[in-house]
């Protein structure tokens, strides 16, 4: 009974492919239509201003607290453009570029965040799961999702977004597992932004990388840049393509960082470094690809501030048009909508008390 | 005695009993650099160090499993989970272990950590961050379930809770963090788990709550002295499990009528085991059906509805005059 090594053969790998520089690795670069690099491009300006001005409606009390995404771009326009509308996107809750490459409208995210039920927004025809909070919970959704595909044999995948700390949940190794027993058709993107809340990467976990995680689980694991957008799309295409075709599932883990607070509720000066916040300041997803459009030929200054007008334009008009459906909404009566598919006879009563109540109204006055 | 609001009462008995007792431990998610999103563990990891404030990974079923180890082995683990809603995540650890090892070992092993935990609405949050479930925590027997309902009843039943040597939820309403403020005696205080409070006498009816509805239902109380000429008797439940009846029983013997109040939905909720109680020991005292003023049994809605969700001042005053009517 010798005591002898079992040598783990697998190597994570690193993926970069355009510097913070702007500096290209030739060899490396994927082969991406004018149109999608374009797209990429407008989708990405469209997030960092739209959630500017979330940042600005939610401090003069217009909405309510929200998680900002500024920094996270390219983990997730890089990984989502590869989804087919019958594919699933199963989010957390820090995917706004995401939900805006699949459809959802700036208008309705308004909503959603003013504490309107009325902002979920999700057509018949695209397969994304709503936002869920509860932090890696879920991950196994997909691994359902893509089995399920699998089994009415479609060729779908289930792609989840998760944060770096959503990988010390058990949910998060459960999913894994699973999906990698079953070879489920899932893509698992793990936007590690180094932070979660105030707990910083090297305290929720001594790995390495979080890629490595899946060769315990026996899948392949890949770390990216995640703030070059070209290193994740590359990544991700392979991972799409792999769960499409039959050969089970992925985790990419994007190496980002949450340039804001963790949400407009949270003081990150408690807890890290304006220098650390600087620092990666300058390896910014959105400055890099710019360059890399211009020196391609694809885009120029001009076009820019074009482009860039355009989409303030069309961000002030849905602020406006939120703000106008908000006003017009009316009674609260449709919160019993959607318990069940047929409402039990007690809650039939609850909602008559309710309505009662509200058409009495506030005669002994508001004391709320 | 200084004034306090709730959070910073809660941070002084955490800071008192750490002080007092190096078997205390404090841990949970955000709880030591941050010192909480709710800073109720502020300044702790300062004067205690990180060996006694443990920043944890986000895991909520390892920070309760391993509380438990740690009480189990004699420690006194009081861990935060960050909000009610994600205890559901630890909820196996509580119901298969923290509330068992007692009985599973025989009296070998007991587990005397709390759990602390912000519960309710109120306070305009995002989806899980608004909800009442203590229920789920009352219904397993060989746990304690605690709801404060002000600063200096937070302080002294924190204090209780982890003089405890049977596991104790926590709850503690984010509405009343930092709503208002109490005088808090500079030396340790304490108040029995287990015990309601009689508030306000009254012969006219019985008002029973706890945690954030007090308020509204202390402002009914008052309205219908005011305005009806009433006098009801304020009952705080204070510890929801395990419910000590006897008060409860006594009062509404006098009264007559009563109101159960909470924010927590209607069926199954607490007041329907008060209501059970009363009918078992009071039945025959009883002059009107009892009224019970809850959350419907539906999911909280989005902040900007959830007011005509919770239970208010208006919907507790037509109760109280429904009862008194019939
Ligand atoms: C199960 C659970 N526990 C705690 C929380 C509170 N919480 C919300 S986000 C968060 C940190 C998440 O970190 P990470 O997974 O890295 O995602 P990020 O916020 O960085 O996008 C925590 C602790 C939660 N939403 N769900
Ligand atoms: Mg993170």
């Amino acid at each position: 009974m010798p005591r002898k090594k079992i040598t783990i053969s697998e190597k994570v790998e690193y993926l970069s492919i355009l510097n913070e520089k702007g500096q290209l690795d030739k060899k490396l670069e994927p082969d991406i239509g004018e149109d999608v690099l374009l797209k990429l491009h407008r989708f990405m300006v469209l997030a960092r201003k739209f959630d500017e001005r979330l940042l600005n409606l939610q401090r003069q009390g217009r909405i309510g607290t929200f998680p900002p995404i500024k920094g996270q771009e390219a983990a997730q326009l890089g990984t989502i453009a590869h989804l087919r509308a019958s594919d699933w996107m199963v989010p957390a809750f820090r995917e706004t570029a995401a939900e805006l490459w699949r459809g959802k409208s700036l208008e309705n995210i308004i909503i959603y965040n003013n504490g309107f039920a009325e902002g979920v927004d999700i057509p018949e025809d695209r397969n994304d799961l709503p936002i869920s909070v509860p932090v890696g919970s879920q991950i196994i959704h997909a691994v359902g999702l893509g089995w399920a595909a699998k089994y009415r044999q479609k060729d779908d995948v289930a792609m989840t977004f998760f944060g770096d700390g959503a990988t010390s949940e058990g949910d998060f190794h459960e999913g894994l597992n699973f999906a990698a027993v079953f070879q489920a058709p899932v893509v698992f993107v793990c936007q590690n932004n180094h932070w979660a809340i105030s707990m910083p990467l090297s305290k929720q976990t001594r790995s390495k990388t979080l890629a490595q995680k899946a060769i315990a689980y026996g899948m392949p694991g890949i770390q990216v840049d995640g703030n070059d957008i070209l290193a994740v799309f590359s990544a991700a295409q392979e991972a799409v393509q792999r769960a499409r075709s039959g050969d089970g599932p992925t985790l990419i883990e994007c190496v980002t960082y949450r340039l804001m607070m963790h949400t407009t509720a949270d003081d990150p000066k408690r807890y890290r470094t304006d220098e650390e916040v600087e620092k990666w300041s300058k390896r910014d997803p959105l400055p890099r690809f710019q360059k890399y459009l211009m020196d391609k030929g694809l885009l120029s200054e001009d076009k820019l501030n074009e482009i860039e007008s355009q989409i303030m334009e069309e961000i002030q008009a849905a602020v406006e048009g939120a703000e106008k459906q908000m006003a017009a909404f009316g009674d609260p009566m449709d919160m019993f909508d959607h318990a069940y598919a047929e409402m039990p006879p007690y809650l039939k009563e609850q909602k008559a008390d309710l309505a009662r109540e509200l058409s009495e109204g506030g005669e002994e006055g508001d004391h709320g | 005695m200084a004034k306090m609001t709730m959070v910073q009462a809660l941070n002084l008995a955490l800071q008192q009993e750490m002080e007092k007792d190096d078997s205390v431990i404090v841990l949970g998610e955000d709880v030591g650099v941050d010192g909480g999103v709710f800073r109720v563990t502020d300044g702790l990891i300062n004067q205690f160090g990180d060996q006694r404030v443990l920043d944890t990974p986000l895991a909520e079923s390892a920070i309760v499993g391993m509380s438990i180890g740690m009480a189990a082995y004699g420690l006194k683990p009081v861990c935060e989970i960050q909000f009610s809603g994600f205890s559901y995540q630890n909820f196996h650890q509580i119901e298969n272990h923290a509330a068992r090892l007692r009985w599973r070992s025989q009296g070998r092993f007991h587990v005397p950590m709390v759990l602390r935990t912000p519960y309710g609405g109120g306070v305009r949050a995002l989806e899980h961050h608004s909800e009442s479930r203590e229920a789920y925590w009352a219904h397993t027997p060989g746990l304690k379930m605690v709801i404060p309902s002000g600063p200096r009843n937070a302080r002294s039943l924190l204090v209780s809770a982890i003089q405890d040597p049977d596991p104790v939820i926590f709850y503690e309403s984010k509405a009343l963090y930092r709503a208002f403020r109490e005088e808090v005696p500079d030396a340790e205080e304490t108040l029995p788990i287990g015990k309601p409070q009689l508030l306000k006498e009254g012969a006219d009816l019985t008002m029973i709550s706890y945690g954030a509805m007090m308020r509204p239902t202390l402002e009914a109380a008052g309205e219908l002295k005011d305005k009806d000429g009433i006098e009801a008797e304020v009952i705080d439940l204070l510890t929801i499990s395990p419910l000590d009846e006897e008060i409860l029983v006594q009062s509404v013997k006098k009264t007559g009528r009563a109101v159960v109040i909470h924010e927590a939905p209607r069926s199954f909720g607490p007041g329907a085991e008060v209501v059970s109680r009363l009918v078992e020991k009071a039945f025959y005292y009883l002059e009107a059906p009892i009224e019970r003023v809850a959350g419907f049994d539906i999911i909280i809605p989005s902040f900007s509805r959830e007011k005509a969700y919770l239970p208010s001042f208006e919907r507790i005053l037509r109760a109280a005059r429904k009862v008194l009517a019939a």
